[in-house]
């Protein structure tokens, strides 16, 4: 019984560092691709040129930073509790990523979009009171 | 097209590399140990494991799709999008992890996905 209350702890604080990063790391990606601009590609040279400033946008390389840190505590949560409970239970995300979105980037959300958002977050809540692990540890 | 081919990446890609990815951590142990040394320790530990670079592989893939996608269309439409690899990845987790899914697991599931339907018909 000892082991549950560790568990549950560890487990939370990974999750919100992946709700917290995971969402930044987009919004944050979204930012920099805007301004690298289309990529209605049509020759090898505007490819090379496209690739030229993904590579030197800070705000991509931020973003690709936040998305690691999102990455190794996705990778921790995974060594104990099952996928099928890491990834439903991370997608509180999604109404983090919408708010940044409005917030960080000025993008409009429309009600229905926002209903949609609330609908993923109640989903999550469901899965959130399933046990996290299912299969037996070696 | 394009687009639904970017998506599609992101979703069967992102969501098969994670498949792979959440094996090779099975095989690694559960982490004890959050010291950084000891997490290095960890990763490193992964990485000898094949199904690891197979999983990376695939989100790389997964993660050129999702910044091609973020250059045209908006980051609170996107997102929410891709969390279609929901049922993806409860399936796989079912029949390459022998995971248990539970009914009250899927019907949480069941409302992401309805949520991202909603998203997708809200856009604008």
């Amino acid at each position: 019984m000892d082991s549950h209350k560790p568990l549950h702890f560890k487990t939370f604080l990974m999750i919100l560092i992946m709700i917290i990063a995971g969402p930044l790391g987009n919004v944050l990606l979204g930012k920099g691709m805007q301004g690298v601009g289309t990529t209605d590609i049509a020759s090898v040279s505007e490819l090379l040129h496209v690739v030229g400033s993904v590579f030197m946008s800070r705000t991509i390389w931020l973003g690709v930073a936040s998305l690691l840190t999102f990455f190794v505590a996705n990778l921790l949560v995974l060594s104990w509790a099952d996928y099928s409970f890491v990834q439903p239970a991370s997608s509180m995300a999604y109404g983090v990523v919408a708010l940044l979105s409005v917030f960080v980037l000025g993008e409009t959300v429309s009600p229905l979009r926002w209903a949609g958002i609330a609908i993923i977050c109640m989903g999550v809540f469901i899965v959130g009171r399933t046990h996290p692990r299912t299969t037996e540890h070696r | 097209m394009f687009k639904f081919i970017y998506f599609f990446m992101i979703v069967v890609a992102g969501t098969g590399g994670e498949l792979c990815v959440s094996r090779a951590m099975k095989q690694t142990g559960e982490v004890k140990d959050f010291r950084p040394a000891a997490v290095v320790r960890v990763l490193l530990r992964a990485l000898r494991i094949k199904w690891m670079w197979l999983g990376v592989g695939l989100m790389t893939m997964a993660f050129f799709s999702l910044l091609a996608v973020l250059s045209f269309e908006k980051v609170s439409f996107v997102v929410p999008v891709t969390a279609l690899s929901y049922v993806a990845g409860a399936l796989g987790g079912m029949f390459l992890l022998g995971e248990r899914i539970s009914l009250s697991r899927w019907t949480g599931i069941a409302l992401v996905c309805v949520g991202v339907t909603l998203v997708f018909l809200g856009k604008g």
